[in-house]
């Protein structure tokens, strides 16, 4: 308990830290002035979402391959938290976008490829939410979890093919831009920053699908009138 | 979550009434039992067929000396039939999965032997349920399985089905194909177990034991209303 | 008993089925060719603007109209719980899966075949000199709607509300094939029509992908 309240409090305050360096210590940028900023969580929302979002396709392969359950609980959570990062890197990309080029939106790569995951994990929730049976709402969603990270670099790949054929102005710092150095490092704090705070999330998450999962165990076992089963909540494992 | 703890071990020829309430596995049993189902944790074995499916972490039924399905065969709750398809169209897709050598004269025995030798070119839609049932278990029946399941076969038939249900049966009783039939109420098929087994809740409640005397156990059965 | 051969033999049922009942055939085409004229109503079919809107307008009422007809690809297979019996027959799973893909991409290309000349009187686009190429980019184009679809047809047979889900899950993974294909179509209805290899190309790498995907996965997917 008081292990989670120190970890909480610490990546709060690197949070904080964060925010505050993302605010005042990088430097002001010449065109777009204040609202540039938002670039910082902007990206570090974007890594936040990959990270997440590979940790989905690790647990739903290991899931086929062991059938443990953790892996479904691992799963789902990650599918969440990516979820989450995402909404917030496609809501600051348009915050940022209206004001710094005077659009709200673009299909260049990196956006087009975020908002189609959005829209598959999105279905991939959906899609267990409709399943009832639990393996095979973890089988199937592994598996369509799966084809879902498969097509991201192919919408990446289309997008860019699309764009040699059809150049437009590039938006959003495009790819290679050169970075001021402490801007750089600006960008690392936010992105290290907002990496554990998706961990926390994910912890959470996959310890409530846990004991759901718990839950759900000790139902049937009361309802069939046996002993109770072994419970890994209460042996305190993983 | 169905079952629990379940270890059974039949030996060839065996006739196994199932016995429980809806609700108690026995449905999950014999679907496990078909390979249709893996369980979540233990194996199936076919002695002879040398064949293992395992439990947790795998999902393939792992090859050692053979390929058990051919050998077993399954009448479930549903007809397993293609209803646009006729009774002879049917037979004929089945025949050609199992790859069987000597389709023509398997089906026009099988229909023969279901009395819808008539009836082969009608679509299965417009059968009975009667017909239907025939028809299921002769499709069942058709390669020529060693094992036969039944999920609750008398329900719904009628007099003339019944009879035909039991000669059947008893013919494959003779023939020594091991057949696991499970009911949760009386009828007079029956009379032909070797062995019941209980189920309740997932568990093997009893079992008359092989070379046992099951009457006791089916004796205890209510009668079907 | 080899993948391919089990496959052709559920191909035939499939054929089989469909040509008794003919309702999902009908209703595709019927649906595709509803969405093509309505989409007429939306703009004046100058040559410019046939050319600019046509493609994609063509493979939205492909999409719409495939994930109409893929959704009983395995939805059929429940009625009497026939999918037991070709799981218990000694085929391997991705027998079952195959045949429906083959099936699909028959009845899915039968309805292009209607729709294309339609579609080309509606709009003012002339198809000389490039069936044959466009052809291609329609065969690769529905092979990969119809791998996605028939997977995805396996999976939302046993959630509630299958109707809706299968576009669901189908039409944002088929994103970057729509592109692909609109992008392939609109470079053969130009002036000076021409085959684009690197789309083709994309599109054969998406085809190849989610057939392997499907092929890894089919176990999985029918498994109880």
């Amino acid at each position: 308990m008081k292990a989670r309240f120190g970890i909480t409090a610490l990546v709060a305050a690197l949070l904080f830290f964060a925010g505050y360096a993302a605010l005042f210590i990088a430097p002001d940028e010449s065109t777009m002035h204040e609202i540039q900023r938002v670039f910082y969580f902007h990206v570090a929302l974007w890594s936040a979402m990959y990270t997440a979002l590979t940790i989905a396709f690790v647990a739903n392969i290991a899931w086929l391959a062991t059938r443990q359950p953790r892996w479904d609980w691992l799963g789902v959570s990650a599918v969440e938290v990516g979820v989450v990062s995402c909404t917030g890197g496609l809501i600051t990309g348009v915050l940022w976008g209206k004001p710094a080029w005077g659009i709200w939106w673009t299909w260049d790569a990196r956006l087009t490829t975020a908002f189609l995951l959005w829209l598959l994990y999105i279905a991939y929730l959906l899609l267990r939410g409709l399943l009832e049976d639990p393996q095979r709402r973890a089988t199937l969603s592994a598996v369509f979890g799966i084809f879902a990270f498969l097509d991201a670099p192919l919408v990446y790949a289309s997008n860019r093919l699309w764009r040699t054929q059809h150049p437009a102005p590039v938006v959003f710092g495009g790819d290679n831009s050169g970075l001021d150095p402490v801007m750089g490092k600006v960008l690392m704090v936010c992105i290290f920053a907002l990496l554990p705070v998706m961990i926390l999330l994910l912890v959470d998450r996959y310890r409530l699908e846990r004991m759901r999962h718990e839950v759900d165990e000790l139902r049937l076992a009361v309802e069939s009138g046996a002993a109770r089963p072994n419970s890994a909540v209460t042996k305190g494992a993983i | 979550m169905a079952l629990r703890g379940v270890s059974l071990q039949i030996a060839p020829g065996e006739f196994v009434a199932l016995l429980g309430a809806n609700g108690a596995g026995k449905t999950t049993l014999l679907r496990i039992a078909a390979l249709l189902m893996t369980p979540t944790s233990g194996y199936v074995v076919f002695p002879g067929l040398a064949q293992v499916s395992d439990g947790p972490g795998r999902n393939d039924t792992e090859v050692v000396y053979g390929n058990p399905k051919p050998s077993i065969g399954m009448v479930g709750h549903s007809t397993l039939l293609y209803d646009e398809l006729s009774a002879a169209e049917n037979l004929e897709f089945f025949a050609r999965l199992y790859d069987l050598a000597d389709a023509r004269a398997r089906i026009a025995h099988a229909l023969d032997a279901c009395g819808l030798a008539t009836r082969s070119g009608s679509l299965v839609r417009t059968f009975s349920r009667g017909m239907r049932q025939r028809l299921a278990i002769a499709r069942a029946l058709l390669h020529g399985p060693r094992m036969l399941l039944l999920d609750e076969p008398a329900a719904g038939l009628d007099r003339q089905g019944l009879d035909w249900l039991g000669a059947t049966l008893a013919r494959l009783r003779d023939a020594g194909v091991t057949v696991i039939m499970s009911t949760h109420a009386r009828n007079e098929s029956l009379d032909l177990a070797t062995r019941a087994v209980s189920l309740a809740g997932g568990r093997v409640e009893r079992d008359s034991g092989r070379g046992g005397d099951p009457r006791p156990l089916l004796a205890a059965l209510r009668s079907e209303d | 008993m080899t993948t391919a051969r089990a496959a052709a033999i559920l191909l035939a049922k499939e054929l089989r089925l469909e040509f008794r009942t003919r309702e999902l055939l009908t209703a595709t085409v019927v649906f595709a060719v509803v969405v093509v004229v309505l989409f007429s109503f939306a703009f004046d079919p100058t040559a410019a603007e046939s050319r600019r809107y046509g493609p994609g307008l063509l493979w939205i009422a492909f999409l719409f109209a495939g994930s109409l007809m893929l959704h009983p690809s395995f939805g059929r297979e429940q009625a009497n719980q026939t999918l037991d019996a070709l799981r218990m027959a000694p085929i391997s799973p991705f027998a079952i899966v195959l045949g429906k893909m083959l099936a699909n991409l028959l009845f899915l290309s039968v309805a292009e075949v209607i729709l294309v000349p339609v579609f080309a009187v509606l709009y003012n686009i002339s198809l000389a000199g490039i069936v044959g190429r466009l052809a291609i980019v329609l065969v690769l184009g529905t092979l990969g709607v119809v791998v996605t679809g028939t997977v995805f047809s396996a999976i939302s047979a046993h959630a509630r509300m299958r109707e809706l889900l299968l576009p669901l899950l189908l039409l944002p993974i088929l994103a970057p094939l729509l592109i692909a294909a609109v992008e392939a179509t609109a470079s053969l209805f130009s002036e000076r029509p021409v085959l684009d290899r690197a789309w083709l190309a994309f599109l054969g790498g998406f085809d190849i992908v989610f057939l392997t995907a499907s092929w890894l996965l089919s176990d999985f997917l029918l498994e109880e």
